[in-house]
C-alpha cells in the first residue's frame, strides 16, 4: 500500500497502482494525520490576529513627524530578511539556557520554559515567531493604503460630526478594503505555507507535534521517499487551501457587483 | 544521517538545485556533501592531490549541504549524473544499487589492491559479490567524556551498564548532567538504540529489525527499553534536549556543566577548537551483559560512481587515487575519522588510536540506525525513539506505531 495513486515508490522504478490507498491511510492510519490538521488550524487562525496588530501599527506610524523617519524603518526590519533567518533567530531567542528568553525568565525569577522542546507549546512558539515579518508585511500594505485615503471624505466625515473610533470605523476603514483584502490573502497564505519556519525552528519536532501539513509532505516525498503519499498530502493541502480561495472570490464578486 | 550536520542552508540547496552541473570531455564532476568548514577543507586538499596526479583531468566541484545532499542525491543520479559522488556504506548505498543508479566498481578494486588494503570494508560495500564504491571514511562512537570531572569526582570509566548508572548517579548528585544530547535532529537517539540492543540482544537481532524481520513489538525489547527508560526516569540526560541540535548539545560538556556524550569521532574537532580536547577522553559504550559480543556502530563515508556519469574513465582513475596511502590517511583523518586503507600507517592521535582498537576488537560492525535500515523505515523511528527519551511512559503506542511502520515498509519490498 506503499505506492501512490499514480505513485512513485521508495525505491523509484516499481510503480504500482494503489486507487485511492495513499488517502486512505493518510485519513485512518496515520497517527500524525490530526495533529497536522489541528497544527494547520491553529496557523490560520493566530495569523490572522496579525492584520489588526498590522493595522494599528500603520496607524501609529502614519503621523506627520520628523522623527518617524528614522523610526519606520525599524520595522520594515524584519519583512526584509528571510524567513529562515527569522526561524534562526527565533531558534535562538528560545534556546534552552542559553537564549534571551530564558534570560528574561530567569532574571524574572521564573522558571524557564524550553518552548520549541514542549510539545504543546512548540507550535505557538513557531507561529509567534511569524508575527515578527507578517505583521511588518500587513503595516506596510495598510500604510500605503492609508497614503491613498481620500481627504475629501475624511472631511466631509469630520463636518458631519465623525470624531475617534467613528471616524476610523466608518470612514477610514472601508477606505481600507483593499489593502485588507490583500494582506488577509497574503497572510492566509503564508500561514498555510508554513514550512520554512517548522522546518527550520523544530524540524516538525519534538516527534512530529509541531509539524504542518506542508512539512510532513516534505518529509514523506523527499526524505522517506514516498512520492505518491506526499502527493496525496499536497492534494489535501491544496483543497484546503481551495475552500479559503472560492470563499474569498465569492465575496470579492458579490462585492463588485453591488458597486455597480 | 550519523554524520556531520549543519545549520539549514536554503541558499545553497536553492543554488544547487538550479545549477546545471557542468560536464565536459576531461571534465570529472564531484558532487560533495562535506560542508563543516574543516571536512570540505579536508576533501578539497585531497581533490588537490589528486589533480596534482593527474593534471589532465579537469576536476568541476558541486558542493551540498550535508543535509540537503540526502534529499538532492535522489534527483541528480537520476536526471543529472556527475561523475563520482559522496555517499554511505550500507543499505544507504545499496537503495541506489537496487535501483541500477550506481556503477559496478569491482573492476577498481581488483586493479588498485582494494581487496587488499580495504579487505575490513569490503562487505559494507558489496551487492551480490559485487562491490558498488569505495569507502574513504569511517569513525568510531563511543561515550566522550570530562575527565577532568570523572578526575574531581574520583570517577573511573565504567565497564559495564550497572557502574554507568552508578557513576552517573554520581555526577547528578554533584550538580553535573551526566550526559549531554541534542535530538532536534534525531539520529543522536537512534545511537543509544542502537547501543541498547546491540549491547543486550546481540548484532544479529539488531540487523534482523533493521531489516524488517524482527518486530518493535519483540518482548527481547522490552529489556532494551526498561533499561534505557532507567536513564531518562532518573533525569540523567541532558534537559530539553528535543530543541537543540548535536552541536548545541555540545556547548555545556565544553563549559563544564555535562561529563558524557554519546558521539561519532567526528566531535573531537569542536573540543580542540574549544580548547578542552586536553580534557577530554573516550570510552567505549559499556556492556550491559557478559557473553553479548560487543558490536560497535562505525558509519563508512564513500565514493560511488553513478551509472549516469559521463566520464566514467576518469571517475575510476579517482576512486583508484585512494590506493595511496598518505592521500587516503589525509583524507579521513584530517577530519576526525579512520582511513579505511590498511597500508596507511597507524594514527598518532590518542582518539583515532582508541577507536581503531575498539573497531579492531569488536565483534560486528553495524554502519548506524539510518544507514542500516530502510530509509522509509528510519523517520518514524527515530522520531519514536526522542519521544521515549522525554515520555518514556509512553513507549507501549510507540512501539506499536513503530511496528505498524515496519509492516508497511517493508511488506512492500
Amino acid at each position: 500500500m506503499d505506492r501512490g495513486l499514480l505513485g512513485l515508490s521508495g525505491d523509484l522504478k516499481n510503480w504500482k497502482w494503489v486507487g485511492l490507498g495513499n488517502y486512505k491511510e493518510l485519513f485512518f492510519d496515520d497517527y500524525e494525520f490530526p495533529t497536522l490538521i489541528i497544527n494547520n488550524i491553529k496557523w490560520l487562525i493566530l495569523s490572522l490576529l496579525v492584520i489588526p496588530i498590522g493595522l494599528g501599527l500603520a496607524i501609529f506610524l502614519n503621523q506627520n513627524i520628523k522623527e518617524m523617519k528614522f523610526i519606520k524603518p525599524l520595522f520594515f526590519f524584519p519583512f526584509v530578511i528571510n524567513l529562515v533567518v527569522v526561524g534562526l533567530i527565533f531558534s535562538w531567542f528560545y534556546l534552552p539556557k542559553y537564549g534571551f528568553l530564558d534570560l528574561v525568565f530567569r532574571s524574572l525569577g521564573l522558571e524557564p520554559i524550553a518552548f520549541l522542546a514542549e510539545e504543546s507549546l512548540a507550535t505557538y512558539a513557531i507561529i509567534f515567531a511569524f508575527f515578527w515579518p507578517s505583521i511588518a508585511y500587513t503595516m506596510i500594505i495598510y500604510l500605503t493604503g492609508l497614503t491613498n485615503v481620500n481627504r475629501e471624505i475624511v472631511e466631509a466625515g469630520r463636518i458631519d460630526g465623525a470624531m475617534g473610533f467613528k471616524m476610523f470605523w466608518y470612514v477610514i476603514l472601508p477606505q481600507l478594503k483593499p489593502a485588507t483584502f490583500i494582506a488577509t490573502v497574503v497572510t492566509v497564505v503564508g500561514a498555510l505555507r508554513s514550512f520554512d519556519m517548522v522546518a527550520i525552528m523544530t524540524k516538525g519536532g519534538p516527534w512530529g507535534s509541531s509539524s504542518v501539513l506542508a512539512y510532513k509532505m516534505y518529509e514523506e516525498a523527499l526524505f522517506s521517499y514516498r512520492m505518491g503519499y506526499g502527493s496525496a498530502i499536497a492534494t489535501i493541502l491544496f483543497i484546503i487551501m481551495d475552500i479559503y480561495i472560492v470563499w474569498f472570490l465569492y465575496r470579492l464578486f458579490q462585492n463588485e457587483k453591488s458597486e455597480k | 544521517m550519523g554524520g556531520k550536520m549543519k545549520i539549514f542552508s536554503f541558499g545553497v540547496v536553492l543554488t544547487t538545485l538550479f545549477t546545471s552541473f557542468v560536464s565536459l570531455a576531461g571534465t570529472l564532476v564531484i558532487n560533495n556533501n562535506q560542508s563543516d568548514p574543516r571536512a570540505k577543507e579536508v576533501m578539497y586538499a585531497f581533490i588537490d592531490a589528486f589533480d596534482k596526479a593527474h593534471p589532465e583531468v579537469t576536476v568541476v566541484v558541486n558542493d551540498f549541504d550535508h543535509e540537503e545532499y540526502k534529499v538532492a542525491i535522489r534527483n541528480f543520479l537520476q536526471a543529472d549524473a556527475p561523475d563520482i559522488a559522496v555517499w554511505f556504506a550500507g543499505n544507504r548505498m545499496k537503495f541506489f544499487v537496487d535501483q541500477g543508479l550506481f556503477e559496478d566498481v569491482s573492476d577498481v578494486w581488483e586493479s588498485a589492491g582494494l581487496n587488499d588494503s580495504m579487505a575490513a570494508s569490503k562487505g559494507s560495500l558489496t551487492v551480490d559479490g559485487k562491490q558498488y564504491g569505495v569507502p574513504y571514511a569511517y569513525y568510531q562512537w563511543g561515550v566522550y567524556y570530562r575527565k577532568d570531572i570523572f578526575d574531581k569526582l574520583g570517577l573511573n570509566e565504567p565497564r559495564d551498564f550497572e557502574e554507568f548508572k552508578w557513576v552517573c548517579a554520581m555526577l547528578k548528585k554533584n550538580g553535573y548532567t551526566p550526559i549531554t544530547i541534542g535530538t532536534k535532529y534525531l539520529w543522536t537517539a537512534a545511537a543509544w538504540f542502537d547501543y541498547m540492543n546491540m549491547r543486550i540482544n546481540g548484532y544479529n537481532f539488531h540487523m534482523d529489525l533493521m531489516a524488517g524481520n524482527a518486530s518493535y513489538e519483540d518482548p527481547r525489547l522490552d529489556d532494551v527499553f526498561d533499561k534505557w527508560a532507567e536513564l531518562s526516569n532518573a533525569g540523567y540526560y541532558l534537559e530539553d534536549h528535543a530543541s537543540l541540535s548535536w552541536q548545541e548539545a555540545i556547548t555545556p560538556m565544553i563549559n563544564g556543566e555535562a561529563a558524557m556524550y554519546l558521539m561519532g569521532n567526528f566531535v573531537v574537532p569542536f573540543f580542540e577548537d574549544a580548547g578542552v580536547a586536553d580534557n577530554v577522553d573516550y570510552f567505549q559504550f559499556p556492556m550491559v551483559y557478559k557473553g553479548v559480543g560487543m558490536a560497535e556502530d562505525a558509519p563508512t563515508d564513500t565514493f560511488h560512481i553513478p551509472s549516469g556519469a559521463k566520464n566514467k574513465e576518469d571517475a575510476k582513475k579517482f576512486l583508484a587515487f585512494l590506493a595511496n596511502p598518505d592521500a587516503a590517511k589525509a583524507l579521513a583523518e584530517d577530519n576526525g575519522s579512520l582511513t579505511p586503507n590498511s597500508n596507511a600507517t597507524p594514527p598518532s592521535d590518542r582518539f583515532k588510536q582508541q577507536g581503531f582498537a575498539v573497531l579492531s576488537s569488536a565483534s560486528d560492525i553495524a554502519q548506524f540506525y539510518d544507514r542500516d535500515t530502510h530509509p522509509d523505515m528510519h523517520g518514524d523511528g527515530m522520531k519514536g525513539f526522542q519521544e521515549f527519551m522525554v515520555k518514556p511512559e509512553r513507549i507501549g503506542a510507540i512501539r506499536s506505531r513503530l511496528d505498524k511502520t515496519r509492516k508497511r515498509v517493508f511488506s512492500s519490498n
